[in-house]
């Protein structure tokens, strides 16, 4: 009864804060969203709310999940990177030839991960100092990248890869999949970084006024490649995720990710204009994506049909979060 | 002025959520009489023009034109009334000519379906030359300068056949010659029968060309009365309960030896040469010329915005090497851009983060800003300087002109800047902002600080200067001392204006 009360006074006053600080005005619409979806596809398909799809849905979303996490920070430096799916591929099958080969699996790791990280590093180099517009110097690594990964691997998949590193997506800690452990401790990682950290400030800072940031002293240069390199390194991150999962390297590996990658982070709330948007809001937007992808399929709609769906929704996602910003 | 009015609003009242924007008021113009408006900001006068213009509804009152009662719910239909208006946003295509502007949305066209370019250039220069502007109309808008493209907006607005012309801060952007141009063609109109409403924060100018004058204040109608029944002390008293010559009367120390800042030769190719001059500790310096003479591309390169080609700057007796902005930041300098909103603040970010936005790697640890000093140093500012917002958190650009201003000064009082440069301080801001901002000058001088201003605006300069160099296409042409313009008198005036343009002055 104690315990009843304690959480009860802990509630209301949880829904308070919330009502009173704006802050979380748009992550508690997704968050209402997903919860609403969630009970709709477990009512409209018996399989939806089963174990095996719940961690196979979770599975997925992680790696994007990730991939989605360094993408929102790139977003709201003003600037967008198309390659993440490439360099997801890349650090994926980097890793995975170094295995196959009988490396090291921490070695293999490490190497895929900081290959797919120096990509970043000449993106934001190019960016800046290049003035290249940030989605055409994206847009060029992802093609050069998509071509490195097919000569590295011979356009073939890269398989016979050690049993410990690819039981690691399988297994899981207390019924949580580790993949989502991974992804879980990252949000919270990034979501510190982004909210208390010097450079997160800075990168809400060039995303709303460079100029401005640049006349009160802000490093741009190298805020701008840590942003492009930080992404990288979770598209990275995510390839390893990803090489586990599917046990091989696959050269197609990642391919279309940055569309999803975007599509999450603007459902939660980052705009293309720069300086908005958090952690929390891409984790549900990617959820919400997700599962309306899961939940399509079955209930066996037309895929095409529901990449019609998936598609119209993002842009209303979008266009009711501008709605409610503008009346504000 | 017996002829029949042709607007006239009645009663008009308007309120937004939490604040009475405008109580009953009453406005009027004749055809051929220049109406001033003026008021604070947040007095009511763009909500006034608003509703008249279409572009919000009122809650209450009447508008009548003609004699009939009106409804005007879009701008369109204020322009089928007659009704135009000259913003401070220029409303211009700029990638288009002057005759396809004026023509927008109703491009004639030729029997074949092509567009008519001969009737579009041919009735564009009529319109021009009727109003004796000489601008050819086949230029294209983005090659013109600022003034001339208010020209262009005036002529486009009497294209359109409006009755009554309203200008919102039209001499903002201008010169003092294009203003005469601007007055010129106000005469010009007014001689057409146009009514006009003239809303403007330059006092000296209701006098010049108004007939009659309207001052709001918080919302409410104070008084409306003929412009030659009063004077600028009584103006500004209905606006702000305070006189004229407050506002300027700040204290002025005892000038020190000391040098805090030496500019030797200062030069950069093609905009500025051979700039020299030395600024004293607790010392403001007013920079004056006419506008593009190259006066915030030397500041710009002080600061280490842009680079310059020769000269040398020295501060505190020692020679500087500014290359970026950091450089001078650390030397304790401080900019405040003329375009404050562009490059002085990051506009969607909070009042908080805006204050703190040069001081925060003085207060990270290990990558990780300490919030608890981040908020101390926002609020210490907040109410030092008296930045009225309902908190910190509040994004900057819900605040007002001359809140936003103080933000940006918070953020170089805050790095304990010792010298700070201040372009254009008071543009777009109202009476009562202008008189905290000065005061703000008289503490900062007090403390041990010392100003460069940059100004167009001559009062200012005369009020609050206590020397003052003058630039003129990018030459450095005089220096005046304080006891030379004391009186803010015309020849005074006059002695900054002949600088200016380049002419010698006795």
């Amino acid at each position: 009864m104690g315990i009843q009360i304690v959480k009860h006074g802990l509630l209301s006053k949880i829904i308070k804060y919330c009502k009173n600080t704006k802050i979380f005005a748009t992550e508690g619409t997704l968050l209402t969203i997903l919860i609403f979806l969630a009970t709709f596809l477990s009512i409209a398909s018996q399989f939806f709310l089963t174990f095996e799809n719940i961690t196979n849905l979770v599975r997925h979303t992680s790696i994007v999940g990730v991939v989605a996490i360094g993408m929102t920070f790139v977003i709201i430096s003003g600037g967008i990177d198309l390659s993440v799916g490439s360099v997801l591929g890349f650090s994926g099958m980097t890793a995975a030839i170094l295995m196959r080969d009988g490396n090291n699996i921490y070695i293999a790791i490490i190497a895929g991960i900081l290959s797919g990280t120096v990509i970043g590093v000449i993106n934001g180099v190019i960016i800046h100092k290049g003035k290249v517009p940030p989605f055409i110097a994206t847009m060029g690594s992802m093609i050069v990248v998509r071509g490195v990964i097919m000569l590295i691997s011979g356009a073939r998949m890269v398989s016979g890869l050690p049993r410990e590193f690819t039981n690691f997506s399988q297994h899981g800690f207390l019924g949580v999949p580790n993949l989502f452990i991974v992804w879980l401790s990252i949000m919270f990682l990034a979501n510190f970084l982004a909210k208390r950290s010097l450079f997160g400030r800075n990168i809400h800072a060039i995303g709303s006024n460079v100029e401005a940031s640049r006349l009160s002293g802000i490093k741009i240069q190298n805020n701008i490649i840590k942003v492009y390199a930080f992404c990288a390194f979770m598209a990275s991150v995510a390839g390893i995720m990803m090489t586990s999962r599917l046990a091989s390297g696959v050269p197609t590996g990642g391919d279309g990710f940055e569309l999803d990658a975007i599509a999450a982070a603007v459902i939660g709330g980052a705009s293309l204009s720069g300086a908005e948007g958090t952690v929390l809001g891409t984790v549900l937007g990617a959820f919400i994506m997700a599962m309306l992808r899961n939940g399509g399929t079955l209930m066996g709609i037309n895929p095409f049909l529901l990449q019609i769906a998936i598609g119209s929704i993002v842009v209303a996602a979008v266009l009711i979060d501008k709605q409610k910003k503008s009346k504000r | 002025m017996e002829r029949s009015v042709i607007v006239r609003m009645e009663q008009i009242s308007k309120s937004f959520p939490g604040v009475k924007a405008l109580d009953s008021v009453d406005f009027s113009v004749y055809p051929g009489e220049v109406h001033a408006l003026v008021g604070e900001n947040g007095a009511g006068k763009s909500t006034l023009i608003k509703i008249l213009m279409g572009a919000l509804t009122k809650d209450s009152g009447a508008i009548i034109i003609d004699g009939q009662k009106i409804d005007i719910s879009t701008p369109s239909q204020a322009k089928l009334y007659g009704l135009g208006a000259v913003y401070q946003d220029v409303m211009l295509a700029q990638h288009l000519s002057v005759g396809e502007n004026f023509f927008l949305g109703k491009l004639p066209i030729t029997a074949y379906r092509t567009i008519n370019w001969k009737v579009i250039y041919q009735e564009a220069s009529k319109v021009l030359e009727n109003l004796n502007i000489k601008i050819d109309p086949k230029k294209i808008v983005k090659d013109l300068t600022a003034a001339q493209q208010e020209m262009v907006v005036i002529a486009k607005t009497l294209h359109e056949n409006a009755r009554v012309v309203i200008f919102d801060e039209p001499t903002a952007l201008l010169a003092n010659e294009e203003t005469e141009e601007l007055f010129k063609l106000i005469q010009k109109l007014k001689e057409k029968g146009v009514g006009i409403v003239y809303i403007s924060h330059r006092l000296e100018e209701i006098f010049k060309i108004s007939d009659r004058v309207t001052v709001l204040k918080d919302g409410k109608l104070v008084n409306t009365l003929n412009t030659s029944q009063t004077d600028e002390n009584s103006l500004i008293s209905m606006m702000v309960g305070r006189s004229a010559k407050d506002m300027y009367s700040i204290g002025h120390i005892a000038k020190t030896a000391e040098i805090v800042l030496e500019i030797k030769k200062l030069s950069k190719k093609d905009v500025f040469e051979n700039i020299s001059f030395k600024l004293h500790k607790g010392e403001i310096l007013g920079m004056f010329g006419l506008v593009g003479s190259g006066r915030t591309d030397i500041v710009r390169c002080i600061f280490g915005a842009d680079a310059f080609d020769s000269g040398e700057i020295w501060v505190r007796g020692e020679r500087a090497f500014i290359k970026s902005p950091l450089d001078a930041i650390s030397k304790g300098i401080g900019l405040l851009p003329e375009d404050r909103k562009k490059q002085g603040l990051c506009l969607n970010l909070s009042v908080e983060t805006n204050i703190n936005l040069a001081l925060y790697p003085e207060i990270t640890t290990a990558g990780i800003i300490h919030a608890a000093k981040e908020r101390k140093t926002a609020e210490a500012f907040r109410e030092k300087i008296a930045i009225k917002t309902p908190s910190v958190s509040q994004k900057v650009l819900n605040l007002s002109g001359g809140n936003q201003q103080k933000v940006v000064m918070a953020k170089w009082l805050s790095k304990n800047s010792k010298i700070f440069i201040f372009d254009e301080p008071t543009a777009g801001v109202d009476v009562g902002a202008k008189a905290e901002i000065y005061k703000l000058f008289e503490k900062l001088t007090r403390d041990g600080n010392s100003i460069i201003m940059i100004s167009s605006y001559l009062p200012e300069i005369m009020g609050v200067a206590d020397r003052a160099i003058v630039i003129s296409e990018g030459k450095q042409t005089g220096t005046l001392l304080r006891e030379e313009y004391i009186g803010m008198t015309n020849e005074d005036e006059e002695k900054f204006l002949k600088l200016a343009s380049g002419l010698k002055v006795s």
